[in-house]
Formats: structure tokens, C-alpha cells, sequence
């Protein structure tokens, strides 16, 4: 919508950009951006204004502002990974998801908050604090929360966004941006999505390039997209998806950008519900809706059948392994020496890399790396990190022989509850958390497989819940017509944010409704 | 006193001759100013991805070919942790679990008891071919007590050569790694210049009793010829027989060379056996190779190497050169090896032939004994000879056609050394060197001589 406003010369990009940059000022307490490019972003407004006045735009995101999660390179703006390691880093290259939204117009706001290196589920772990959930602050939330907190206590009852992609989501749900970049890795960009009210897509691996991206988990991690509607979702993917020269996993063939059709009929539908998702922990709120999602495709004419994915118990552990061993490989290059933190310790060389790695690295990063090189030590390669990959293919088969018995799409919850106050959150630590949290998203990412999560109903607390459709490789239009079906059917509402003092209640009136495409 | 066997068994790091590097475009070449060459991947910035140059792969192919290798149509990359300060990433991209080819093998000759007449054959089996990156170089700067970091180096690409312990001395090695050497300058897979670090060979070595099984091995690394590659293992077979014969024991250990001292030191950094923890690179699938079979019948042939395509086009490799030398001139083999040892040599020879009615076979004796040691008492190579193959050739004319005697034209080919610009007929003329050809005037002489003998 805001796309044809930009067209029409009802809205200009410049207008829309320092709305957005005001915005985020105004809800600066979110700690959602960890740093906001305020000078280039107008800078970028302004050319996209000349083009439009030029009637020349060049496609549907120019001026369209979009924030990225704070793990891809972006050149001249300082990227962090919200870890001291790579404080006041200004890479000199764009990563080439970056510079795709770029080369199409998008004007670059900002980077947004996660968990140090994406390694988390709460965005509650980075050095620059914990992202806030903006439905905190909602009508809906107040209404529905325990009274028993006085106002002055209400300042910690805030609810965390999930992680690792946190402040993209918060980012986009409080209205900042109409779109942002997140990675998804073993569900980062899903959680925080459902969490926060808005789409979450994890495309299929090699679909979109990793170049830029810097890594978690190379084998399994994705860009992901966030944005407040489907539609949205598949105009961002048109504009990333597709082979990069630069990064040899993505796959070869030509990418066609799609319209999503507006599906009527889902008769010729077959949807997978998978038993295992039932898992401990699942909150008797979010498996009523599952089912009452269920209950609706049925009602609608569609195929609702039960499968059973039977490795799935597997997989958190699997993922470990893996995760672990990779994460000890891929964080070998932060040494202090060619770029980032370097430590004052001088006297050897090995003495300064171990200071600078134990000054850069919060707790959870040199947990995992400790983890992962014990598991790829020579006497433990095989017990563990080749057994983990051998489950792997069992974990990826069960998707394999369940899409080939029929079924087009699964449908299962996204999250085991709906977001937990960030006093309670931090009672666990992050291993613990990232164990429960990642069950119901990380076997698709064992799998390479798409997924994404839709916005479905409020919480008893008022808070969002999500629920998550897995496709087969490569089915995206598939995937995203369904999800869009199943959007239009939930109407799911529109957030009601209240703290927010100072600001234009005409614009925000505007924006609620807000979708670009 | 028992005999010794002693075992040698090589890894040899040959880079290969390519304008860019293995995983990234920056540039490949030698001396260019310090971290001038470095790609954002090469400086291991977060973020940056390898893609696997071509021209390394053929070189890999075609070198793997022509050691008699079986190339694998599928193989992998691993990752190799270790922290150093030449290593950005904190791992080496290599091929440990399926490399690129193996079990291949290598003849080279050697002469028996330095008679150059007497050549044997000898094969030592190649275990496999690899293709990693190499490391950037770091510098001690002692006094002030900091290293410095180059990275011009980093991620070009290297081929490991491994043979198998089937040597037995330094000679052996060294013949092998030169054989080797010819091969690879012959394809141009690699330059193989060993003092632009260019091939880089360590040597595992072990001695034994017949019967009994192998023996402790130590790895000598820090050789910068093929000459000090024979003197390092020769000393280090040395020293192991003493060392056993005084009760002593081997330590599995790595120890340098010290070309100075001519002696090998243990190394000291290595506390304990380094675990470098494989993990396979996952930014890289596995490289699939072709060949005309299994070729797909719409793939683009750019985007794949085809291994029979390139085995049609390999060059004749030393050992088929040297047949044919052999063969057109009717030379004797240790000749031909002496001509393709020395950079240029044959191609002078050739020259020489082309330009002359002499016999080859007579030629290659003034190639041999008289250019040749010319050349080596004065340091030069073929290219910087004073003496061109024309001039060579017109010299041996004159000498096929009788104007002049053997003994003339060592004289006229001193001469000629020194580079005046004359021709050999006006050295001969200005020296008087003529055969006289006159019967009349041959007997004046000698009777004179007689006469003037009778006078005494």
C-alpha cells in the first residue's frame, strides 16, 4: 500500500523515512536498533525522491525503509553482531542481500539488535542489552496482564521479543520499518516473529546468498525475512532470492520473482499435522489454536491428515553437536589480529589471541566454542559430530518421505507459549533456553527446508502467537499462498502500541494498517 | 653390526601457477609489496565465502595425469584448525578426507656409483595429490619484539604432492623431487622454483633392521634446494643409526634443517601432537569432476572440467622427451637427461643440429662437455650464453668440412666466449688456425722439418 502511496506522490520517501527515523527515536527504549544510519538513510530517501518525481522508481521496495539485524556487513555502517569482539567494525563490503535491497531503492535505516552472534532465543544476550517486546506496551498487553505490578513496577514487566533476530522483529511490529533482514539458523528469525506479531520466513537453504552474512552455522543458516504481511515476505524474497557468484551453496537455477495468487479454493490441499510437534512443554493455549487452525483448513475442504516426523526428539541435540562444532570453526578467525578487538596483552602471540577472544566473547559464545572443539577432537569426530550428521539425514528423510506420501504443507506452533517476561527468561541461561525454545523451528533447518511463521490470534495475556507452515524445497510460491490464505482468514489484529508520548498520531494512524506491496 | 635400512618418504607443496588465488580473485605473485594482494576473504573478514578457482582444479587434474594417478571424480574439502598468526581464518582449506587424486606413481633415474653411464630406473608411488591453500608468512622481529604479518601469500593455492616411503637415500629424493619438478614446469601447473618457495619439500625419515618393522620417523622440514634436500636426509639417516647404534632412542618429532651447520635441530614449538580438528568445509560442496562418458549431454563446458579433455592435451612429459631425443639422434639416454636437467639446454642442442651437417651425436659431446661446463664455471644459464647456436654451428662446420682441427676449435670456441662479435672464419683467419688442406705445400713443410732435424 505504502508502495502505490510513493507512487502517487501522496507520501515521499523522504517523509517516510524521517517518520521512521523519528519513530524509532520515539521508541528508543525497545533497544531495537543498535545503530541508526540516520545521514546516509536520508541521503538514500532523497535519491529515491528524485526517481519518483523522474517517474522512474525502480520497483516496488525504492524508498521503502528497511532496517537489517546487526550480523550482515554492511559497508560503512558499523557492524557488531552486538558482540565486543566486533564493536565500531565498519566493514568495507555489503553483504549481497544488503546490497540487492540497495541496488532496488530501499533506504537502509539501520542495524538491529540480536543475541551476540546470533546465539540465542530471547535477543537478550548481546552487549547492548536486551531488546524489548513492543507488545509490552500495548493496549492489549495492559489490559490483559496480571494487575498486580504498580506503574512504577510495570518497567519490568516487560515481555523479551525472542531470538536471536530480535530487534528486526521488534523493528518491523512497532512499525519502525515495513521490512527487515534477519538469520535464521535454527529458528532465529521465526521466533521473535511469532513472538512479536509479525510474518517470519526462513527461505530454503541456497535459495538467498550467505555472502555477507556472518555465520553461525554455515550448513544451516539463512537470511530471513521479516515484514507485516505475507504479500511483503514475497516481495522481499523476489528481490534476494537467486544465484550469487560469490557463494558457492547457492543453487544454480534461474529464480522467477512471484505475485502470490489469491487462493479461494484449497480443496486440492493436503496439510500435515505432525505429532511430534506435541511437544513437552507446549502451552494448552497455543495447541488449542493449532487445532482450531487445523479445524479450519478442514472446514474449508482442504485434506487435514496426521504424520509422525519420528526423529524429531533428536534433533535439539543433533543441532547441538553440529551447531557447536561449527561455531568453534567459524569463530577461529577472531584473533585481534586483521580486524576487531585486540587485546593490550603483548607478550606472545598466542597470549593475546586468548585475551582477545576471552575480552570479545561473552559467556554463551565460549561455552559453544569450548562444546564444538570437544566435539570434533579426533577421538570424538565420529561419536559425535558424524553420528550428528548421520541423524541428520534421518531428521531430513522423515521430511522427504512425508512430503511423498501427499502431503503438500505442515502445520504445526511456532513456539511453545506466547513471550515470557524478561525477569523470568533470564532465570535459565541461554543453553537451557535455546534448547526449549528451538524445537518446534530448528528441524527445518536440519532439513534446508522453508518455513514461516503467520500471526494468528492474541494470547489470554494479549500477547501474539504464531503458527508455522513448512513447505517442500524450493515451493516457496506454494508455501507463502497458503500462508496468505490462512492470514486472510485469522485477521489477526492490528498492534495498539500506548507509550508512545511523542508523536504524530496522524501518521501513526497512517502506518497502523501498513503494508508496502 | 646389523645393517640399517633407511626409509624416505616426502610431502612436497608445489603452488601452483595460476594468476589467482585458490579460493579468492586477489592476485598471485612473488615479492609484490607487502599485504598488496589480499582479498577480504584471503584477510578472513567475517562474512566472506571461498569459490574454488578452475585453473587451479586442471592444474591439480593434469598433474595428477601425468603422475599416473587415478583422478577422483569426487572429492571433498576439510578444514584444518590450528591458530598462527600466517593463518587468518584460523584453518586451512584442504582435501583431507577425498583429495583431488591418487595412487599414482613416479620413475626418475639415477646414475650408479656417479659413473653418468651406468642410469637406473627407480619409482617411488604416490600416495595422492591435494589441493589446499597456503599460508600468508610471518616475521620475527626479534628486537622489537613483534611479528610482522604479510598475507600476500595466504589462500594461493598449492598442490601436496605425497610419496610413499619407497626411497632410500638423499640421492633418490632428490632425483624424485627433480624429476617432479621437470614435470611440473613441463605442464605449467607450477613453476616449481624452490628458492621463490615455489615447491617446498619435507622429508619423513626412519631407519630400520631387515625384518624388523619401520622405524621411528622425524620430519625434516626448512630445505630450500634439491642439493640440501639430499645433505638433510642423508644427515638425518646418519644421525639416527648412530643414534640407535649408541642406545639410543627417536623421538617422533620435527626437526629443521640448518644449511649452515649442515645438521638437522628439533624444532621448538611443537609441545605435544597437535589435534587439528577435520570438520568438512561447508561452504564448499563436493567437486565434481567429469570425463567424456559421464559428461552430461547439456552441460555448459564452462562450468565443468572434463579429465579426458585435458589427459588429449597434455604435453609430452620429460620421459617421453627424452625418448625422443634419444631416438631422433641416436644420443645416449644419460644424455638426454643431462639436456632436459638444464633449462634451455635441448632446445639449444636442437638448434645446434638444425644449423650444422655435423652428426647429433658428435655435436652433443661439444654440447655437453664443452658449452655446458663453460656455462656452470661461469654461473650462467643456457639463455645468457655468449655463444649463440648459430655461432656453435658455424664453428662445427668449419670443423665437419676439415678447414680446421678439433684442437683449432676448442681454441676458436675460447675465443668466442668472450663475446667479441667475431665469427669463428675470422677467428680462424686471424690465429692462422687453417688446416692446410695442399698436399704439395704439407710436404714442403715436413721436409723442412726433417732438414732441419738433420742439421743438428
Amino acid at each position: 500500500q505504502v508502495s502505490v502511496a510513493l507512487k502517487e506522490g501522496r507520501v515521499t520517501p523522504t517523509e517516510l523515512c524521517q517518520r521512521c527515523l523519528a519513530l524509532i527515536k520515539s521508541t528508543k527504549f525497545l533497544n531495537a536498533y543498535i545503530t541508526v544510519a540516520e545521514e546516509t538513510a536520508l541521503k538514500q530517501a532523497e535519491e529515491s525522491e528524485g526517481r519518483y518525481k523522474r517517474g522512474q522508481p525502480l520497483g516496488i521496495l525504492d524508498g521503502i525503509p528497511v532496517a537489517v539485524k546487526d550480523n550482515f556487513n554492511t559497508a560503512g555502517i558499523e557492524t557488531t553482531c552486538a558482540s565486543n569482539m566486533l564493536k565500531g567494525y565498519i566493514s568495507p563490503y555489503n553483504a549481497t542481500v544488503v546490497q540487492k535491497l540497495l541496488d532496488q531503492g530501499a533506504v537502509l535505516l539501520g542495524k538491529t539488535n540480536l543475541d551476540e552472534f546470533a546465539m540465542g532465543s530471547g535477543s537478550t544476550d548481546g552487549v547492548f542489552g536486551p531488546v524489548r517486546n513492543p507488545w509490552s506496551y500495548t493496549k492489549q498487553y495492559k489490559e490483559k496482564s496480571v494487575p498486580k505490578f504498580h506503574s512504577e513496577d510495570q518497567e519490568s514487566n516487560w515481555v523479551i521479543t525472542g531470538g536471536s533476530s530480535g530487534g528486526s522483529a521488534a523493528a518491523v511490529s512497532s512499525f519502525t520499518c515495513f521490512a527487515a533482514l534477519g538469520s535464521d539458523t535454527g529458528g532465529s528469525t521465526r521466533n521473535p516473529a511469532a513472538h512479536c506479531g509479525v510474518v517470519g520466513l526462513k527461505p530454503t537453504y541456497g535459495l538467498i546468498s550467505r555472502h555477507g552474512l556472518i555465520p553461525l552455522v554455515n550448513s544451516m543458516d539463512v537470511p530471513g525475512i521479516l515484514t507485516r504481511c505475507v504479500d511483503d515476505a514475497a516481495v522481499l524474497l523476489g528481490a534476494l532470492a537467486g544465484h550469487d557468484p560469490k557463494d558457492s551453496t547457492t543453487i544454480q537455477d534461474d529464480f522467477k520473482p512471484f505475485e502470490l495468487p489469491d487462493l479461494t479454493d484449497v480443496s486440492k490441499l493436503s496439510i500435515g499435522i505432525p505429532k511430534e510437534y506435541h511437544a513437552p512443554g507446549l502451552s494448552s493455549e497455543i495447541l488449542a489454536l493449532w487445532s482450531k487452525a487445523a479445524d479450519l483448513f478442514k472446514n474449508a475442504g482442504a485434506k487435514v491428515v496426521e504424520v509422525s516426523l519420528p526423529h524429531t526428539r533428536y534433533s535439539i541435540v543433533c543441532y547441538h553437536v553440529l551447531c557447536t562444532a561449527e561455531v568453534a570453526s567459524n569463530m577461529a578467525r577472531f584473533d585481534g589480529l586483521e580486524y576487531g578487538h585486540r587485546s593490550d596483552v603483548k607478550d606472545s602471540t598466542e597470549s593475546m589471541y586468548a585475551a582477545t577472544r576471552r575480552e570479545g566473547f561473552n559467556d554463551v559464545v565460549r561455552g559453544r566454542i569450548l562444546s564444538g572443539n570437544y566435539f570434533l577432537l579426533k577421538q570424538n569426530y565420529e561419536k559425535y559430530f558424524v553420528k550428528a550428521q548421520k541423524v541428520r539425514r534421518l531428521i531430513a528423510n522423515d521430511f522427504v518421505k512425508v512430503f511423498r506420501s501427499g502431503v503438500d504443507i505442515l502445520l504445526t506452533p511456532t513456539t511453545l507459549s506466547d513471550a515470557a517476561p524478561y525477569t523470568e527468561f533470564i532465570q535459565e541461561d541461554n543453553r537451557t533456553r535455546s534448547a526449549q525454545d528451538d524445537i518446534l523451528t530448528q528441524a527445518a533447518n536440519m532439513a534446508g527446508l522453508p518455513a514461516i511463521t503467520v500471526p494468528t490470534a492474541l494470547s489470554e495475556r494479549g500477547l501474539p502467537v504464531g503458527l508455522q507452515f513448512i513447505g517442500r524445497s524450493f515451493q516457496e510460491k506454494q508455501l507463502l499462498t497458503v500462508a496468505k490464505w490462512f492470514e486472510k482468514q485469522v485477521q489477526f489484529p492490528v498492534i495498539q502500541l500506548e507509550e508512545v508520548k511523542r508523536h504524530d498520531s496522524a501518521v501513526f494512524q497512517h502506518q497502523k494498517s501498513a503494508s508496502f506491496s | 653390526l646389523a645393517p640399517w635400512i633407511p626409509v624416505v618418504g616426502l610431502e612436497i607443496h608445489a603452488q601452483i601457477s595460476s594468476n589467482s588465488k585458490l579460493f579468492s580473485g586477489s592476485q598471485v605473485q612473488f615479492a609484490a609489496p607487502p599485504n598488496s594482494l589480499v582479498s577480504f576473504f584471503d584477510a578472513s573478514l567475517p562474512g566472506t565465502l571461498p569459490v574454488l578457482n578452475r585453473r587451479c582444479v586442471e592444474a591439480a587434474v593434469m598433474t595428477g595425469l601425468a603422475l599416473n594417478c587415478s583422478i577422483n571424480k569426487r572429492s571433498l574439502f576439510d578444514r584444518k584448525h590450528y591458530f598462527y598468526a600466517d593463518l587468518p581464518a584460523g584453518y586451512q582449506i584442504t582435501q583431507q578426507r577425498v583429495p583431488i587424486a591418487v595412487n599414482g606413481s613416479l620413475s626418475y633415474s639415477l646414475c650408479i656409483d656417479n659413473k653418468m653411464s651406468q642410469m637406473v630406473t627407480k619409482t617411488v608411488r604416490i600416495k595422492q595429490i591435494q589441493l589446499e591453500q597456503d599460508s600468508g608468512k610471518s616475521l620475527h622481529d626479534d628486537t622489537r619484539s613483534q611479528t610482522l604479518v604479510d598475507l600476500n601469500r595466504a589462500g594461493v593455492g598449492l598442490m601436496e604432492v605425497v610419496m610413499e616411503p619407497d626411497m632410500c637415500c638423499g640421492e633418490e629424493a632428490a632425483a624424485a623431487v627433480r624429476e617432479l619438478q621437470l614435470i611440473l614446469q613441463t605442464l605449467g601447473s607450477s613453476q616449481a622454483i624452490m628458492a621463490e618457495g615455489q615447491l617446498r619439500v619435507d622429508a619423513n625419515v626412519s631407519v630400520h633392521h631387515p625384518g624388523e618393522p619401520y622405524g621411528v620417523r622425524t620430519e625434516v622440514k626448512n630445505i630450500n634446494s634439491i642439493r640440501f634436500l639430499a645433505k638433510a636426509i642423508d644427515y638425518e639417516i646418519q644421525r639416527q643409526i648412530e643414534e640407535l647404534e649408541n642406545g639410543g632412542t627417536i623421538l617422533n618429532e620435527t626437526r629443521a634443517f640448518d644449511s649452515k651447520l649442515g645438521c638437522t635441530i628439533p624444532m621448538r614449538d611443537k609441545e605435544g601432537k597437535q589435534d587439528y580438528r577435520f570438520m568438512p568445509e561447508p561452504n564448499l560442496p563436493p567437486l565434481i569432476l567429469y570425463d567424456s562418458k559421464s559428461l552430461p549431454a547439456n552441460m555448459n563446458h564452462q562450468q565443468v572440467i572434463n579429465i579426458d579433455w585435458i589427459h588429449e592435451r597434455l604435453p609430452d612429459l620429460p620421459s617421453v622427451k627424452r625418448e625422443k631425443l634419444v631416438e631422433q639422434y641416436e644420443i645416449l639416454p644419460e644424455h638426454s637427461f643431462t639436456l632436459l636437467n638444464e633449462d634451455g639446454l635441448a632446445e639449444f642442442f636442437e638448434s645446434v643440429v638444425k644449423q650444422t651437417q655435423m652428426k647429433p651425436k658428435k655435436v652433443i659431446g661439444w654440447i655437453l662437455n664443452d658449452l655446458l661446463s663453460y656455462l656452470k664455471q661461469h654461473s650462467l644459464t643456457v639463455k645468457e650464453s655468449p655463444v649463440s647456436s648459430f655461432l656453435l654451428a658455424d664453428l662445427l662446420n668449419l670443423l665437419e668440412k676439415k678447414e680446421i682441427s678439433s684442437t683449432a676449435a676448442k681454441q676458436v670456441l675460447a675465443e668466442l666466449w668472450k663475446g667479441e662479435g667475431k665469427t669463428p672464419l675470422e677467428i680462424v683467419k686471424e690465429q692462422k688456425l687453417e688446416l692446410l688442406q695442399d698436399q704439395k705445400e704439407l710436404e714442403q713443410i715436413c721436409q723442412a722439418v726433417i732438414d732441419g732435424q738433420e742439421n743438428e
